[in-house]
């Protein structure tokens, strides 16, 4: 069971949530190469350590969050707070 | 194990059921099937990854290519990764005519896979049902076999009663939440035994030379050249690899690695398109025959087939997030139960004797990274998700093909990494257990 710490709802079950990967700022689309742009969609660090990631808390309070979570070991640390602006996410 | 060094016979011991008998009756033991070497400074090609990819490639770069001075290293032992861990399903109805062509060909080189490396595989080629439970996924189904057919494809939609007839514990009636409305039926699909397909892949390789070292970790990929930090990333070269062991220098390297390819892959300042999921699977006690198929259930997210000893084994689908753990989960075999319910509602009262799962490196598109990268002599064989073991055999072919010649074959054009630079996903929707 991992308990993911959303930062209105608290620690909910993954299930409650749905996952939206690595967490990375989007690069301007005005202004962005076609490589950049690509690199953006598709490559990932996918990383067997700390991650930045965004969770979408689905079935509480429908916002995305950004957190940082070990993917070796499952841990989560730094938590977000209510605001958080932290992270790629949009 | 022990280093005894080479045990100096050129010929392997034929496996057949006299030689079982004779030494059975006479007492005597088996030789070591591969052996244990000491690591050269040098080789013609390094393996990184010891599983079916990357002992079915070294296989082939002898065989095909007679490159024989070649390195398969594995941080752990040979075919700990997925090649153990997977469900052992073997078919080639896919969706897109580059995945039918290419897992094909695999089924193709499996059915001649005992005689050829004269070991047992207990290839089992007894059907394969993928089941629909709706208009949109039936509709799937039908596309499917039209590709396949077009494709020599043994496929068809057949209904329920069909169904029925080919496996009557499934529950075709309309109680279920999700009545059964029809399937996917492909009879050359089937199972094979896994750890033999890894033993029988080491056991030829080694006979031709090639070297296995187990317990030889990567560290680092040596280059020159690159326009990234030590040489390393785009328009540099392969130099060698940085081992537990020591260092090799190889003008090859070949990433055959699942769950760690990205992190592999990094080593070269190679970026992949791959996120790492664990994918759960389980096994129930034995029971007596009574499942003569393989029966999917995309809707569902389970897949499962009997193995000879009567054990039902179960696959699902990947967990949701990004993990490198492979502990097990109980929302997986609460919900494995009951979807498998759901298909079989006779075998309520069977245990589940243990649950495991593997690393799958998922790709947007659901098809593998095959191929040359943008470093020279850094090939790479990942990306493999949910259908790599069925896909090995072909893989190793290609990708041996594809490393000792510097060209990139027909069969995996499709696949390559530029792909994604390109905008020409495969879009491989046939896969097993992806929600779709």
């Amino acid at each position: 069971m991992l308990l993911v710490p959303c930062p209105n709802c608290g620690p909910r079950n993954s299930t409650d949530l749905r996952y939206g990967g690595e967490s990375h700022a989007r690069p301007d689309p005005n202004t962005a190469s076609p490589a950049e742009w690509r690199a953006y969609l598709y490559l990932r660090d996918n990383p067997a350590g700390w991650l930045r990631e965004n969770w979408y808390c689905a079935s509480g309070c429908r916002r995305w969050f950004s957190v940082e979570r070990n993917t070796a070991t499952n841990e989560f640390r730094d938590p977000p707070l209510p605001g958080d602006k932290r992270g790629g996410a949009a | 194990m022990r280093g005894n060094g080479r045990l100096g016979r050129k010929r392997p011991p034929k496996y057949s059921a006299a030689a079982l008998a004779w030494k059975g009756l006479r007492g005597q033991s088996w030789p070591r099937v591969w052996r244990d070497c000491d690591l050269k400074r040098s080789y013609d090609a390094v393996v990184i990854g010891g599983g079916v990819h990357g002992l079915a490639t070294a296989y082939y770069l002898a065989r095909n290519h007679g490159m024989t001075d070649v390195a398969v290293l594995d941080k752990a032992y040979l075919g700990s990764g997925g090649s153990g861990r997977n469900t052992a399903i073997v078919r080639s109805n896919y969706l897109t005519p580059e995945g039918v062509a290419f897992y094909d060909r695999s089924v193709h080189l499996y059915e001649q896979m005992a005689v050829e490396l004269n070991i047992n595989v207990m290839f089992s080629q007894r059907g394969h049902l993928t089941l629909a439970h709706s208009d949109a996924s039936l509709r799937t189904m039908h596309w499917r076999a039209e590709v396949n057919k077009l494709g020599g494809v043994n496929s068809s939609v057949i209904g329920p009663d069909e169904i029925k007839k080919e496996c009557p514990s499934l529950d075709t009636s309309d109680h279920p939440r999700y009545p059964i409305q029809g399937a996917l039926y492909h009879p050359p699909g089937g199972v094979v035994r896994h750890d033999a397909v890894v033993w029988g892949y080491a056991r030829a390789a080694d006979h031709m030379g090639v070297e296995m070292h187990q317990k030889t970790e990567v560290t680092d990929i040596l280059c020159e050249g690159g326009d990234g930090p030590d040489g390393k990333g785009a328009g540099g070269r392969v130099t060698g690899v940085r081992t537990n062991r020591g260092d090799i220098s190889t003008p090859i390297v070949i990433n055959c690695t699942a769950g760690w390819a990205s992190l592999i892959s990094t080593m070269a300042g190679v970026r992949l398109p791959i996120t790492t999921h664990p994918l759960q699977a389980a096994v129930t006690e034995p029971v007596k025959m009574f499942l003569p198929t393989v029966v999917v259930s995309g809707s569902l997210h389970v897949y499962v087939s009997q193995t000879d000893r009567g054990e039902l084994v179960f696959g699902a689908s990947v967990d949701p997030y990004a993990n490198y753990s492979v502990r097990g989960s109980l929302e997986f075999t609460e919900g494995l139960a009951g979807h498998v319910l759901e298909l079989m509602p006779g075998v309520s009262r069977m245990r589940i004797l243990r649950q495991w799962s593997g690393l799958c490196d998922m790709t947007p598109d659901y098809s593998p990274v095959m191929g040359h990268t943008p470093v020279e002599g850094f090939l790479v064989d990942v990306g493999w998700g949910t259908y790599g073991f069925k896909a090995a055999p072909v893989s190793g072919e290609q990708i041996a093909e594809a490393a000792a010649t510097g060209t990139t074959p027909k069969l995996i054009e499709a696949f390559a990494l530029s792909r994604f630079d390109d905008g020409e996903l495969v879009g491989e929707k046939g896969a097993a257990s992806v929600g779709h």
